[in-house]
Order: C-alpha cells, then structure tokens, then sequence
C-alpha cells in the first residue's frame, strides 16, 4: 500500500514538473540565449562605457582606473587625438563651402519633404541624428581631401564601408545577372563563385600582398613592362586603400552573389514571359520586373554586409598594418592599437564611437531603405 | 515554327534571339566571356597560393614562376614542414572543434529562442527591464569605483530585484512584446567585437580560463547568436500551424514539437545558417588573438603569425591557407544545394 502510494505521489510530482516545463516552455526555451547576450554583449558593453570614461594605468603588477568623464571622447573629437580619428582637418575655401552648401541643401530638402508630407516626432529625431551624421562625416571629408590633409581613421572606414559595399553589390548583381541565364555550366559558376567566402580574411590578405608584390609576384613581369617596378602601391595613401578595398571586394561578392541569384531565379516567371511576348527589351525588363522583386532582398543583404563592413580589422592589419601614415587604418584597428599602446580607455572610446556611427548607419538604412523596398509587400 | 531558318538580317541574328528562351551569339559570347573573366580572378588567387605551396625559398625569391614542372620543381619541402615538424595540428583540430561545437550550440540555441519568439506571446514589463540594467550598472560600479566584494554585490543586486519584482514593478503598464526582444537579440550583432573583448579577456582571465577551448566556444556562441536568431525566425514563420497544433493536441510538449516537427521542416534554413555561421568563426580572428596563446590557439592567428621578422615566409602560410579552405569547401559541397535556398528564405523578410 504505502509503496503505490509513493508512486503515486512520485508521478503527480513528476506530472507537475512536466506542467511546469510545459507551461514555462517560453521562457525555456528563451532564456538561455538571454543569459548568453547578456554574459558577451551586454555585460562588456556597459564595461566598455566605464572603461571609455576612464584612464587606465598600470601600478605595481595591478592595475588603477581613474573616472575622468568624457575626456577621451574629447580628446579625439577636438583634441590632441583629432588627427587620428578625424584627420588633420584645414579650413575650407570657397568650392569646399560650396560643396557643403549643396549637401547640406540637399539634407534640408529630404528633412522638409518628410515633415510635409508624413510629420511624426520620432521620425523627425531619428533624420535629424542621421542628417547631423552624414553633415559631420561629409564636412571632415572636405576638410581632409579637398583641402589637401590627412583622412583620420573614421574617414577610411566610412571609404571601405561605402565604397566596399556598393561594389561589391554591383559586382554580385551582375554576375547573379549574368549566371541567371540560359546558359550552360550555371551550377559550376556558382560553385567556384562561393569560393573565396570561405578563405580566411588574414590569408586573403596575405595572399593579395604576395599578388601585388612588385618584385616577385605574379605580376611583375608586367609592372616591369610598363615601368612600374620602382614604384608601390603601399607608399601611397589612395592606391593602399584601394587595395584594401579590393582584397574586401574579392572576399565578399560571392555573398551578395550567392543570395541575389537565388532572389533573380525567384523572380515572377509568368511576368517575365508575357514581357518578353511583348517585345519589352532587356533594360525594361530589369527596371520594371526584376529590380522590384529582387529590391527587398537586395537591400537586406546590404544591411548584413553593411553591419559586417564597418568591423573590418584583418584586412588593413595585414595588407598594410595601417600605413602609409593612417592612411588604411579602420575604427577596429585603431582602437585595436590604442589597445596595444595601453590606452585602454582611449581604446573603448574609439570602439564607442564605431559602435555610435555604425549603429546609426545601419539603423537608418533599415529605416529609410529596407524598408521602402518593402513597401508592396 | 522555330525550325523554319532563320531569314531575319545578319545584324539582328546576332542580337535578337530566335526563340524565348534561348540567346543570341553576340550577348551568349559576352555572358560567358564575362563568366570566364570572373572565374579567372577567382581562381588565379587560388592557384597562385597553391602553387607557392609548392615552392621553396629561392623559387619565391628568384622571380615569379608560374606553372610546376615547367619553370620549377615543385617540392614538398613546406607541407613536410608544416605538417609534421611544426605544431600545426594543435591548432588545426582546436578550429575544428571550436568551430564546429560553438556552430552547433549557437544554432541550437538561437534556433530555440527564435522557434519561441514566433510561436509564444511575450510580455516582459518595461520597468523589470530597466531595473535589471540599473542594478547591473550599479554592480558594475561599485566593484570597480568602490572596490566592493563583487560576490556580495552580485547577491545585494539579486535580493533589490527580487524585491522590485514583487513590489513596484508590478503597477507599471508599459511592456515590451516579441518584436522588441526579437530586434534587442538581433541589434547585438551590430555591436563592433573591439567593443566587447576587453571585458571578456578580462571575465575569462578572472575565471582562469584565458587560453581554454571552453572561452572561445562560449564567445563565438555568443557573438553568433543575433545572426541565427535573425536567420532561423523567419524559417520558422514560414511553416504552417496546423502540423505543430495537431500535434500539440495530442499531447506533446512544445519541446517535443520543436525537436520533432519545426525543426526537420527547416532543415534547408538550418544547413544555410549552420555554413554561413561556420565560415565567420572558423574564419575569425580578432576574437582569437585575444582570448588564445598556445593551448587555444586556432588557424587564423597561426597563419597571421608567420609573418616572422625575417618578413613573411609565403610557402608555409600558402600551405596553412590551403588546408584552411580544403574542409570548408568539402562541408559546402554538401551542403550546397540548400545553402541558396536558404539564404533566400532568410533574406526575403529578414
């Protein structure tokens, strides 16, 4: 008796533990992805912002942090540090107010066409954070490259983050264009296509500097040729950018690519024969049929990439470390060498502010693009 | 009809196709001109690196030599070094578990939480949320400006917010839904990693488990996270209700549903996820480099560290590149069919 009566009792526990499961199932199955998100993200975020507020030293095998406010931030907006995130900035002449002139009437424009015709309050703040963005980021590009200074490092990013994935999104379209026709061999090309996602960033970057090495690679023979062999690419600031920028490229087309050829050979086909019945040509044809139905994907790739993009560290790590002068250096890797210098709170606050400038980046893209490409959906 | 010849001027043959769903020559040879030119700039990177492999010094030094046999003699000498003088299957078999069990997990647990923010009304109130982030400030705060016992604040914190559940957190409307938990999990993917590793360096160095697998595993997991999340959620958005409530009504729990009917209904949505999740980390560096020394330490920081200041010996890191893309390669093989798919599916309403 008392025997089955344990077992009875054992089973409506056991029953009851299982309600328990079954009813809190939810936040079961939540929870564990809470706790990781708050151990990596954002337990090290708000570290991170005492750590930007703060100056680091090292004393006797310890360490001490002292709070001194915004003083790193400081420091490199307007200070000592300006050169570097900035760049040496001179004052403007009159085609580089010019310049501003139009961006900024332009910037008013978009600003007044949105409180005419679809007026909310959050709306209007989050334009006038992202205007006042692009005003400083396009008035520090005047300030450096028309005027003849030196780009800081958020200047090269914004140029890799830009550049970098408006060609590498041309790139894939056109080859997910080109691999969307009758042809044959399609599945090889996009076999071979996807390949260089897979290389490790550090080893592209090796690998482009053994191929653009003017002695010994690959293509020497032909820089001699030309009379190029004295000269390198890495002694300049434009030709190392751009090389960067095409080691990136090369790595990253074949993810635009793979997706947006999967979104072209999901295109409505009966619209595309009744077009074609019609006579309509090849241009029409992708304005009107494709680029509508391939838009919403398009542009959430490129938000992916576009989040992606403005981490780059190996490339110029490796390609360049940097130079020449700061000419390659990104956000991650100055705050990487800061880090290295033991600046620790200057560290943070570089890495903060990359956080505050792609944050916004990516948040209005996903506002005003993402989600415009989506509006018929 | 379409085998009547063809009497339309020279001119327009070769621009205009014959029929729908064919091609003209001049654009066909322009298609697979430009095709062939890509494939050129693919492979030539590839080859050139495999070809270096192959080299030794004075083949590197002497001038660019480009096919084997016919300008050098291609040697073994980098691979027998490589792979069996120097320590490079320590690090080889350490991306491969890393990689491979922190891909695992971080599907597996971003593949739960999204399947429940689809399927499960969440309410969280707004002032819980904001009370958590405050009292973790203040933990932050007090151990470091004040030099605070962090046990005693961590439990100090737990008992104020286990009180502020109970009392005043209850009167408060205000509540954020699935969508807002749903954009806070993905948004953590925009946070730069430079950001993030210098309080992990400094967590794990507290734990003692600087330079351990279990560190790296725990943080790719966690950097990896948003990224499945965003992926998955629309996967599971996508299946029909009818299959899981059936089953629901049969009995089964949600855990079961999960395991049994969502997940095998988005396996091409998972295989995508799981090859695009694997590349970032079997490729990641920076994350690497800090939180690994010798025990830990994977592929990419051992092929940035030949880099020796006698400059970069390229036939050694040729040979680690190369067997870097060789099993990649073989898992997208596999896997490639449903990556394109799936990718698709996921990008479509991301």
């Amino acid at each position: 008796m008392s025997a089955s009566a344990a077992n009875a009792a054992a089973a409506s526990v056991r029953e009851t533990r299982g309600e328990w499961m079954d009813r809190n199932s939810g936040r079961i199955m939540v929870l564990p992805a809470v706790i990781i998100l708050l151990a990596f993200a954002i337990f090290p975020l708000i570290i991170s912002t005492y750590l930007s507020l703060s100056r680091f030293a090292l004393a006797g095998g310890s360490f001490k942090l002292t709070f001194i406010g915004l003083y790193n931030f400081r420091r490199l907006l307007v200070g000592a540090q300006q050169y570097h995130f900035l760049g040496t900035l001179k004052p403007l002449d009159t085609a580089g107010w010019i310049a501003f002139a139009v961006f900024l009437a332009l910037v008013l424009y978009w600003l007044f066409r949105f409180v005419v015709r679809e007026f909310s309050v959050f709306g209007l703040l989050g334009r006038l954070i992202s205007a006042s963005l692009a005003c400083g980021v396009v008035l520090a590009a005047l300030a450096t490259t028309v005027t003849g200074g030196y780009e800081g490092t958020l200047l090269t990013t914004c140029f890799y983050v830009l550049f970098g994935v408006t060609l590498q999104f041309a790139l894939g379209l056109g080859l997910a264009l080109l691999c969307a026709q009758p042809i044959r061999a399609r599945n090889w090309f996009r076999v071979v296509f996807f390949v260089p996602l897979m290389v490790t960033p550090v080893g592209v970057a090796y690998m482009f500097r053994m191929l653009a090495d003017m002695q010994k690679g690959p293509f020497a023979p032909l820089s001699h040729a030309l009379g190029f062999s004295e000269w390198s690419w890495a002694t300049q600031a434009w030709s190392a950018r751009l090389m960067v920028l095409i080691g990136d490229t090369w790595q990253w087309t074949p993810f635009m690519f793979i997706v947006l050829l999967a979104a072209v050979e999901n295109q409505p086909r009966e619209q595309l024969e009744a077009a074609r019945m019609d006579g309509a040509g090849a241009w029409q044809i992708f304005r009107d049929i494709t680029w509508p139905s391939i838009a919403p994907i398009g542009a959430t790739v490129v938000l992916i990439r576009l989040i992606e993009a403005f981490k780059i560290i190996d490339m110029p790590n490796v390609l360049t470390a940097g130079g020449p002068g700061l000419a390659t250096e990104s956000l991650t890797l100055h705050s990487f060498i800061a880090w290295r210098t033991q600046d620790l709170g200057g560290s943070a606050a570089v890495g903060y502010l990359l956080l505050f400038v792609s944050t916004i980046c990516c948040v209005s893209f996903f506002n005003y693009v993402v989600r415009w490409t989506r509006r018929y959906q | 009809m379409s085998h009547s010849p063809d009497t339309r001027p020279l001119l327009t043959r070769l621009f205009e196709p014959a029929r729908l769903d064919s091609m003209a020559p001049i654009p066909k040879i322009a298609t697979y001109a430009a095709l062939f030119f890509w494939t050129l700039v693919v492979v030539f990177p590839l080859y050139w690196v495999l070809v270096t492999s192959l080299k030794v010094e004075v083949d590197v030094d002497s001038g660019p030599f480009y096919v084997p046999f016919l300008d050098f003699m291609p040697k073994l000498d980098a691979w027998d070094f490589m792979l069996l003088q120097n320590n490079t299957l320590g690090p080889y078999l350490n991306s491969i578990f890393v990689s491979l069990t922190s891909t695992l997990l971080a599907l597996l647990i971003g593949a739960l939480a999204s399947y429940a923010l689809v399927r499960i009304r969440f309410q969280v109130k707004l002032a819980a949320v904001l009370t958590f982030v405050l009292l973790v400030v203040g933990v932050i705060v007090a151990v470091a400006a004040f030099d605070a016992p962090w046990q005693l604040a961590v439990a100090v914190a737990a008992a104020l917010f286990a009180l502020a559940l109970s009392t005043f957190v209850k009167r408060f409307r205000a509540a954020v839904g699935n969508n807002d938990i749903e954009f806070w999990m993905i948004s953590n993917r925009i946070m730069p990693p430079i950001v993030a590793v210098l309080p992990i360096y400094v967590m794990f160095q507290h734990l003692h488990m600087l330079d351990t697998q279990f560190a790296l595993i725990a943080t790719y997991t966690g950097v990896n996270l948003p990224i499945v999340v965003w992926l998955t959620r629309d996967f599971f958005a996508g299946i029909p209700l009818d299959l899981e409530e059936s089953a629901e009504i049969d009995g089964a729990s949600k855990f079961r549903v999960f395991f049994t009917i969502a997940l095998p209904l988005v396996r091409s949505g998972l295989a995508a996820t799981f090859m695009l999740v694997l590349i970032l980390t079997w490729n990641e560096f920076l994350l690497a480099l800090f939180l690994t020394n010798a025990n830990a330490q994977t592929m990419p920081v051992l092929v940035a560290a030949q880099n020796t200041t006698r400059g970069p010996q390229w036939w050694y890191m040729s040979v680690l590149i190369v067997i870097m893309i060789a099993p990649v390669i073989v898992i997208a093989g596999f896997l490639q069919k449903h990556i394109a798919r799936g990718l698709l599916v996921g990008a479509v309403k991301g």
